[in-house]
């Protein structure tokens, strides 16, 4: 006796589609990137939603290198807090130490005289450079540019020998006081400066031959990480990664402070937004603060650098051992602070990662009440999931690197 | 639409819920009451052109009432102008509605005052601790947290206590068992000092005593 078995017949293209389906509908991986990344500069984690190697999802997880220093703030008086300030970006300390002094000063309502203006321009303007200058050198080294790294990192050294000649540290500087500076710039400077300014241009050539036009760098950075204008100013995002993305801001030139309305500079912007264009802003901008360092080396006003008022500064050292009301101020000076007015001020300056603000709320006296440091490392990276969607996972450390953070002041 | 203008025209859509702005050092301030903060940001966005959130930023007024306070900073890239938005928040009920749904730059800020001060933001899409762990208790930039900081537990990670064997000096696996003898005696110079090697030498049949 036979019996008689139906069976499908399926064809072979069938059996691929339905296999391609199956496929498809497979999970997606989870992968942990960081937060001991290279590429990451720092404790950045970022957890990644992988659909094979494309990136589907990336969620930032910050706050490993959260030191409170918020809270500290308010517990210590405002000069007390400026070293805080070098551990911030601490890539670009002197950038710091200026912002803070101008948030500061804008609470007491008092000015600085212009020779401490234009030499706060200086430092501002070689931490920018010096911040550049790392952020260009570990870009091309994740992608696989290993000399552009040395070429810079000499350069930056050469930023931190005067770094160290103006304020007496390499690193960490606390060079700026509330109303004015820890003292003149030494008279060895400016041959340093001047000759810097000399030789400086030449290495940021040597690195335009080296990467605008190299293949392999375009290929990685072009088209990657891009962030429309609208989502750049959805997200709060600020400096280079702003104007990569084609909007023409730059608090220099839209509220300019530290006398920056005297400087003649062009503030670069992109057309498409992508890593490529975040590159090219920061290249053109590297030129321009060497167009404002010799303006200000070239018209660095004369006179004192600190402001009169005694009650804010401390008295000249000679001063407070022979007279006694130096003595007082010096003593209420150190030991209760500067008498700050009740009131809330914000004030922001273009760092060289974007907006950098301090948002002091003062209720009197010599301590902030709250003090909320905005930090631009913290709003921008939270433009990295858009940026991130839809590349493949080896492009993740090429927008990393073009979106330029440091987790210090990420994390605060 | 200059600064003004914006805050009269705020003014006439909310009426009573606009405080009267407050000026210092070239910055406007207005208090806005508590349930109307997301229709102000929306009317100042979509009106007035405030495109740009710069930043959030809570304040504990500790002693006052209400002793919360959130502050936003909004920023006009048309005008270059900035203006402050002020929520006052009770202890007794700490939420204040998200503006994530006008920019979407709130999203970080908002955890951040979350994690700081313990505000909830209602409708957040994500509202998780940033920059503490997941899991900690408390709230720090308040004014009774102390700044020495509060013995807390760490989260569980995937390597701790449990899961990590002892270096082999702690008692590892390359260690000899702990015997009779201490761990100076068990030293080599020990069985060589002068006492020791006189003894020896005198009575070259008496064993070591264990």
């Amino acid at each position: 006796m036979t019996t008689q078995h139906e069976m499908e017949l399926i064809d072979s293209a069938t059996r691929a589609q339905q296999a391609m389906e199956e496929e498809l509908a497979g999970e997606k991986m989870i992968i942990n990137m960081g937060p001991q990344h290279p590429s990451t500069h720092g404790v950045l984690r970022v957890v990644l939603e992988l659909d094979g190697e494309e990136i589907v999802n990336a969620w930032p997880d910050i706050g490993y290198l959260h030191r409170g220093d918020e809270k500290i703030a308010e517990n210590m008086t405002y000069t007390q807090f400026i070293p805080y300030t070098d551990r911030l970006d601490y890539l670009a300390p002197l950038a710091n130490n200026v912002t803070y002094a101008y948030a500061v000063e804008k609470l007491m309502g008092i000015d600085v005289p212009p020779r401490c203006k234009y030499l706060r321009v200086i430092c501002a303007e070689l931490a920018r450079i010096s911040s550049h200058l790392l952020g260009l050198g570990s870009f091309g080294m994740d992608v696989g540019a290993m000399t552009i790294f040395l070429y810079t990192f000499r350069e930056r050294e050469k930023i931190y020998d005067m770094a160290e000649c103006i304020s007496g540290a390499r690193f960490t500087t606390s060079y700026t006081r509330i109303g004015g500076l820890a003292h003149d710039m030494p008279p060895e400077f400016v041959p340093m400066l001047r000759s810097f300014l000399k030789e400086f241009p030449a290495t940021v050539d040597e690195v335009d031959k080296l990467l605008t036009r190299n293949r392999i760098f375009c290929e990685r950075a072009r088209g990657i990480g891009v962030l429309t204008k609208e989502d750049a100013i959805d997200l709060g995002v600020t400096g280079p990664c702003l104007r990569g993305s084609g909007v023409d801001w730059d608090i220099r030139k839209s509220h300019p402070y530290s006398s920056y309305e005297d400087f003649d500079f062009e503030v670069p912007i992109g057309t498409v937004g992508d890593s490529y264009d975040r590159y090219l802003v920061r290249m053109e901008e590297m030129r321009q603060s060497v167009r404002i360092l010799q303006q200000a080396i070239d018209n660095l006003p004369d006179g004192p650098v600190n402001s009169p008022d005694a009650k804010i500064l401390l008295p000249d050292k000679e001063a407070v051992l022979t007279k006694m009301e130096e003595l007082i101020h010096h003593f209420i000076n150190v030991t209760e602070g500067v008498n700050a007015p009740p009131g809330e001020i914000y004030f922001s300056a273009e760092n060289p990662k974007g907006e950098l603000g301090f948002f002091i709320v003062s209720k009197g006296g010599g301590a902030p009440h709250r003090l909320k440091i905005r930090a631009p490392s913290f709003v921008n990276l939270q433009a990295l999931p858009i940026m991130a969607k839809g590349h493949m996972m080896s492009d993740m450390v090429t927008i990393l690197a073009s979106l330029d953070f440091v987790m210090g002041e990420c994390d605060r | 639409m200059n600064l003004q203008k914006a805050i009269d025209r705020l003014k006439v859509k909310l009426g009573e819920a606009v405080s009267a702005p407050a000026e210092f050092r070239g910055e406007t301030t207005i208090t806005i009451a508590r349930d109307k903060i997301v229709p102000a940001c929306e009317c100042l966005k979509k009106e007035c052109g405030f495109d740009m959130l710069t930043d959030l930023a809570g304040v504990d007024n500790y002693g006052e009432d209400p002793r919360y306070e959130v502050d936003y900073l909004l920023y006009s890239l048309a005008e270059k102008c900035h203006l402050r938005l002020k929520v006052r928040v009770s202890e007794d009920d700490m939420t204040v509605d998200s503006v994530t749904g006008v920019w979407r730059g709130a999203d970080w800020h908002e955890r951040e005052a979350f994690d700081m001060f313990g505000v909830r933001f209602r409708g957040h899409p994500n509202l998780k601790r940033i920059l503490m762990w997941e899991g900690y208790p408390f709230h720090p930039l308040r004014k009774d947290f102390p700044l020495a900081g509060i013995q807390a537990e760490l989260p569980e990670t995937a390597v701790n206590a449990d899961t990590v064997r002892p270096a082999p000096m702690l008692g590892g696996p390359f260690v000899a068992a702990n015997g009779t003898r201490s761990s100076i005696r068990r030293e080599p110079r020990q069985y060589d000092t002068l006492a020791e090697r006189q003894e020896k030498l005198e009575h070259p049949t008496k064993k070591e005593s264990v």
